[in-house]
């Protein structure tokens, strides 16, 4: 692949990226000694800050140094911000770093990473028998024009917290159908006017389009079919309409238009709302002592689901490419999934791992999940995602804030979308 | 002799010329380089295409809009913060017991970094939790209503800023000659005319320097936007920087990226250049 030639300020960046690598691995040394009185090799695994013991992670690497002799692994975290995470390796990846040879992936930067050529195909860790096991929605992630550019770590997707209690004074189930939804939140705020019905997230940010896209999903419509832009649909103008009719009918504060995940968290488990639309990592912190709605919370599925998650890809440069492989297929095993799951809560991308009795055993996973990741759907899969997010997030924020008519919005992004297909497209 | 003299002169001063390129005007020039590029580091696509990045900023929604919202913050911030620093200056001139302890909790502000008071005021404008709520006593939605949103990051940059305005107002304050009061009050002003006619005049200068400070700064308006609204609801607080640095490191767009940039610099290059047209008239009195 031919690269284009750098510019300053690119370099710079690089050169202190370089240095922060290096000061970071420098901790090190003193395994670097005797790497050269036995020769052995040293994978790099990069990957997102972990909150947890760091020492369950150090173990399954200990685990994988046992099996496979004269490999040492380093792991070394970067910050825990996904926006910096992107940068750090767009800048490296770009320079030709081959100072690490695994790394963690968000889920939307697979495709972009594959097309601009600097992370190895992986088909050989994802035969026809190993896809088996993982959710439909993050191989169709990891997929980009055919061919597999990394493999499932763990998944993540869009739930819906209910209040048992509040569900139980109205005689009603948890919701399946957004409307229902609607229903039950007004009937709640009947009876308790002073509750938020339903708070999601809703500030211009890449959750606003997790959130939007089960709107839009969720009423049969899309954004890309086929290569094709189909976001200015009637159906997903009734979908917006529905995402602001929250706001409209004052069920949903119109704060929700600041609000990310955590500040609907703390709504939702100061017992102030019905309902809350969030991903499974606050089951956990909702169940936790001295939280109000303790053991009043049941987790349902949306009536469609935004798939999130990390999966492991392999640097291009790698001067290590089979042990890379090596490393990235024992990380993903049923085996890995298990113990990070345990040690971290990661929810894992494969199904067989739920049915294993210690995890069901563990309180921390919701009980269902695995047909809710199962039903979850990727967002939209193409090199141009990031860009796509930008625009999708300035209208879709616009539809909800009530600055423009969800007509209007969706007519603006369609038109953003087909420019930038059409132009930037790689011609 | 006087040859000798003068090259002995350029090679001393020459390393520093050389370093002060090197880390300013060599930048520059690379970005006015990109700027004239396609350049998406993901399609590998990388060429020359002129002024066409330049002819898309004139038709490019977002970029007029980033503009409008910068020349608002702009405009606002720093008219309210020179009227109030002027103000609050002279009040604190006045003051003659514990200045030091006043003049203290004045600066206070200034002194905390951007991201961390923006942080703080997130927290106080909140529409659920938020103090400034609780003291008015109804859910304004600050920061989440296409209305206030802007002007709640206009609201943290005046407190933050203001003493900066106070702190050099103060100064040249000082420097007025009590001799100058006497007279006009001989001449039997009252106290608006003695503002008007000493002691306005005379800080006006200082006002000059220090509105091309801030008006620089409040053009150039990034962490306080980013930290506060991240640009949002529907890009109503999105300034040129966030801008900017949306295309630059959050989608890669290198060659837009650095025309939509530049552009902020051009700005802030001819409002100093305004700034010292208005300098050089200003009649210089004492």
């Amino acid at each position: 692949m031919q690269r284009p030639f750098h510019m300053t300020l690119h370099s710079a960046l690089v050169v202190s990226a370089v240095t922060w690598v290096a000061a970071n691995v420098g901790g090190c040394t003193h395994r670097g000694e005797d790497e050269a009185q036995t020769a052995r090799v040293r994978l790099v695994f990069k990957h997102g800050k972990i909150a947890g013991r760091p020492d369950a992670l150090r173990g399954l690497l200990d685990r994988f140094e046992a099996s496979t002799p004269g490999v040492e692994v380093v792991e070394t975290s970067l910050p825990s911000d996904s926006d910096e995470q992107h940068r750090f390796y767009v800048i490296n990846l770009e320079g030709g770093a081959s100072e690490f040879d695994v790394m963690a992936l968000d889920v939307i930067w697979i495709s972009e990473f594959a097309r601009a050529g600097w992370i190895r195909p992986l088909d050989a860790l994802l035969s026809e028998d190993a896809r088996s096991d993982f959710f439909p929605g993050t191989l169709d992630a990891v997929t980009f024009e055919g061919r597999a550019y990394a493999v499932p770590w763990f998944a993540d997707a869009g739930v819906l917290y209910a209040r048992r209690d509040l569900l139980a004074e109205i005689g009603a189930e948890p919701p399946r159908t957004w409307a229902e939804l609607r229903n039950a939140a007004r009937r709640i705020r009947d009876l308790h006017p002073e509750l938020h019905g339903f708070v999601w997230q809703g500030k211009q940010y890449e959750g606003l389009v997790c959130n939007a896209l089960e709107y839009i999903w969720g009423s049969g419509g899309d954004v890309i079919d086929e290569g094709r832009v189909v976001l200015d649909s009637s159906t997903n103008e009734i979908a917006l309409q529905t995402m602001r009719g929250w706001i409209e009918e004052g069920l949903t504060p119109p704060s929700v238009t600041t609000m990310t995940e955590e500040p609907a968290r703390h709504v939702f488990q100061a017992g102030r709302a019905a309902f809350m639309r969030n991903w499974p990592y606050a089951y956990t912190l909702l169940q936790q002592e001295g939280s109000a709605v303790r053991d009043k919370v049941v987790v349902t599925r949306l009536p469609a689901a935004t798939l999130g998650g990390w999966h492991l890809a392999v640097n291009a440069d790698t001067r290590h490419p089979e042990l890379a492989e090596r490393f990235v297929r024992f990380m993903t095993s049923a085996e890995a999934a298990k113990t990070l799951a345990l040690s971290f809560g990661y929810q894992p991308a494969r199904r067989s791992v739920y049915d294993d009795a210690e995890i069901r055993a563990n309180s921390a996973f919701i009980p269902g999940l695995p047909d809710i990741l199962g039903a979850a759907r990727p967002r939209p899969v193409t090199p141009y995602y990031l860009m796509m997010s930008k625009i999708l997030q300035l209208e879709f924020s616009a539809a909800v804030s009530g600055l423009r008519p969800p007509k209007v919005a969706l007519a603006r992004a369609a038109e953003a979308l087909r420019h930038l297909m059409g132009e930037e497209g790689p011609r | 002799m006087i040859a000798v003299r003068r090259r002995t002169q350029v090679a001393f001063v020459a390393p520093a010329l050389i370093l002060l390129s090197g880390v300013t005007v060599y930048p520059l020039l690379h970005v006015v380089w990109l700027s004239l590029r396609r350049r998406l580091l993901i399609f590998d696509i990388d060429r020359f295409v002129g002024l066409s990045n330049y002819r898309r900023l004139l038709g490019d929604d977002r970029f007029l809009s980033a503009l409008a919202n910068t020349a608002y913050f702009c405009g606002v911030s720093v008219a309210l913060e020179l009227v109030l620093g002027v103000s609050v200056a002279l009040v604190l001139n006045r003051v003659r017991r514990a200045r030091g302890v006043v003049m203290a909790i004045v600066l206070l502000p200034w002194a905390i970094p951007t991201v961390v008071s923006a942080k703080m005021w997130a927290w106080m404008f909140s529409a659920d939790y938020g103090v400034l709520n609780y003291l008015l006593g109804r859910p304004v939605n600050w920061l989440g209503s296409p209305f206030w949103a802007l002007n709640a990051a206009i609201l943290m940059d005046v407190w933050k800023t203001t003493p900066f305005v106070v702190l050099l107002v103060m100064a040249a304050l000082k420097e007025i000659p009590e001799d100058l009061y006497r007279a006009v009050r001989v001449d039997g002003a009252g106290r608006i005319g003695t503002f008007w006619y000493v002691t306005l005049p005379l800080v006006a200068p200082m006002l000059v320097i220090v509105a091309v400070f801030r008006t620089l700064d409040a053009v150039r308006v990034f962490d306080a936007v980013f930290v506060l609204t991240g640009g949002g609801p529907a890009g109503t607080t999105e300034t040129l920087s966030v801008y900017a640095y949306e295309l630059l490191f959050q989608t890669l767009q290198f060659g837009y990226g650095s025309t939509v940039a530049l552009s902020v610099f051009l700005i802030a290059l001819l409002l100093t250049g305004g700034y010292l047209l208005v300098l050089r008239r200003l009649p210089s009195r004492l």
